[in-house]
């Protein structure tokens, strides 16, 4: 318990030390929020869909947690390059522990980081629908955290070097969000778009998010969202696991 | 204390480690010379749990690596050829992960830590960020992160690398001295053959994965007729030069986080 404890605060210590990583990793979420809130609002409007911004801050914020939370996996790759990783692997501490401690303290950071959106988000605009509902966004929060944070120890365990960084994000983290929901509601969308978004697991987090937030219809409802996530989160952190225990330094 | 029997490690098209077999008692200071690519940190790596050999026998404080890679982990203390620490932490919180993860006590880790970092001379920098550290400064805290957890054996895999000759010189003097007063059997692998020569009771010369020779400075002297234990290296081990193979990706990768931490 106690080396996990430890890892967890290290990751934790890491994030709110990087004060100028945290502000440049706001600008990406404000860009969505505020170009595309603004400049798509009208249309939306028009379609007959209420306000654009109350239906994209949930999608930034879990977007932000999203990348967050892969980032800190894939920062594995750091450690392995820089050492400190050999450092945890020969101490007396079975590997499985290592991982949780890691991808639960990465988990904490993007859940820091996605309550830091919810408050620019509201500083602009956007109002939660009861401050009741505020609890289980946290909830949906840390299951989207914990499922990338898995997610990413996986990759991160898998690459070698920091060439398999773009290919990763281009064509595996990237779709997740735009594929999501996040940005467009996913209601009629052609065949194939369609069982796509019902792959991705970002679309049950952004639709718990969206339907506890701001009380839209959702396309799944709550429970199916707090089901699937946390089956995706069980089976991402054993197979991440798994994939930790087999890296050779 | 360290025991190697008959040690083999066979990669894809070459063997690394080839029928290798010595033996470190307790206490002793056990230097491991070789050429580039000799075969000294993959035997390291197999000692240290961290690579599997592909036969043979290991033991250390008579724990099987392979069988009980947990309880062999807490018998030793290791200095990697690369540098291991979080430069995103301080010195004091390096020790204290490294304790914690060691299982060491809360009391007994806030003492040693300042018993260690008073002793190696980091005490008063023990709240900076291990980033801001010069060279000499994270190679001292490393060493002394290896004794936090009083291990029996110290592994140091050529812990001088690309220091000055004043911290050379301070890092064996306390090595030596920690060697003394807790017994600490030290496993040391270096290029520069007068350290080995000061601070080793023995040392074996490893080249091609095969030992090919074992005993004190002075037998190995007297072996091959040399002087300097670096003229008695190079009659055994040859002078032709070994090309390690690269590692690429590492300066690519510390552009990429310098690109990234902006």
């Amino acid at each position: 318990m106690h080396a996990i404890f430890i890892l967890w605060l290290r990751e934790v210590k890491k994030y709110t030390r990087s004060r100028v990583q945290i502000v440049a990793s706001l600008a990406q979420p404000m860009l969505y929020l505020l170009v595309l809130g603004f400049g798509l609002g009208p249309v939306f409007q028009q379609a007959g869909n209420g306000s654009y911004l109350q239906f994209v801050a949930p999608g930034v914020i879990g977007m932000t947690v999203l990348f967050t939370s892969v980032f800190s996996g894939i920062a594995l790759l750091f450690d392995r390059q820089f050492g400190f990783l050999k450092e945890t692997l020969v101490a007396p501490v079975p590997r499985i522990r290592i991982m949780i401690g890691r991808t639960l303290g990465g988990a904490t950071a993007a859940m820091l980081q996605g309550t830091l959106i919810l408050l620019v988000c509201m500083i602009f605009g956007f109002r939660p629908v009861s401050l009741t509902s505020l609890p289980l966004a946290f909830v949906f929060m840390a299951l989207i955290a914990i499922v990338f944070s898995a997610f990413g120890t996986a990759i991160g365990s898998s690459l070698e070097d920091m060439q398999g960084f773009q290919l990763i994000m281009n064509f595996l983290v990237l779709p997740i969000f735009f594929l999501s929901g996040a940005l467009y509601p996913l209601h009629n969308l052609p065949k194939v778009l369609a069982v796509v978004t019902r792959v991705d697991p970002l679309s049950y987090g952004v639709d718990g998010l969206r339907g506890v937030l701001t009380g839209r219809l959702m396309v799944f409802g709550t429970a199916t969202d707090l089901l699937a996530l946390s089956l995706i989160a069980v089976a991402l952190l054993i197979f991440g696991a798994w994939r930790f225990s087999k890296i050779e330094i | 204390m360290i025991r190697v029997a008959n040690l083999f490690k066979k990669f894809a098209d070459f063997t690394a480690v080839n029928d290798v077999s010595f033996e470190v008692p307790k206490g002793e200071i056990f230097a491991f010379l070789g050429p580039n690519g000799a075969g000294k940190t993959t035997t390291i790596k197999m000692l240290t749990t961290l690579l599997p050999p592909t036969s043979g026998r290991l033991e250390l404080n008579g724990l099987d690596p392979i069988r009980e890679p947990n309880q062999v982990r807490q018998q030793f203390g290791i200095v990697f050829q690369d540098p291991s620490l979080d430069g995103d932490l301080t010195a004091a919180e390096n020790l204290e992960v490294h304790g914690v993860l060691y299982n060491v006590p809360r009391k007994v880790r806030r003492e040693r830590a300042e018993m260690l970092l008073k002793l190696f001379e980091l005490w008063e920098r023990k709240d900076t960020l291990v980033k801001k550290f010069s060279g000499g400064m994270k190679r001292r805290l490393e060493i002394a992160r290896g004794f936090l957890h009083t291990p029996k054996i110290l592994f140091l895999d050529e812990p001088t690398l690309g220091l000055d000759p004043q911290s050379r010189n301070q890092l064996w003097t306390h090595v030596k001295r920690l060697n003394e007063t807790e017994q600490v059997t030290v496993f040391l692998t270096t290029h520069y053959m007068e350290e080995a020569d000061r601070v080793a009771h023995r040392i074996a010369v490893i080249d091609h994965g095969k030992i090919v020779a074992i005993g004190t400075s002075q037998e190995l002297r007297q072996r091959t007729n040399s002087e300097s234990l670096e003229d008695a290296f190079l009659a055994l081990t040859g002078t032709t030069i070994r090309d390690e193979t690269a590692n690429s990706g590492a300066d690519q990768m510390r552009q990429f986080a310098r690109m990234w931490r902006r």
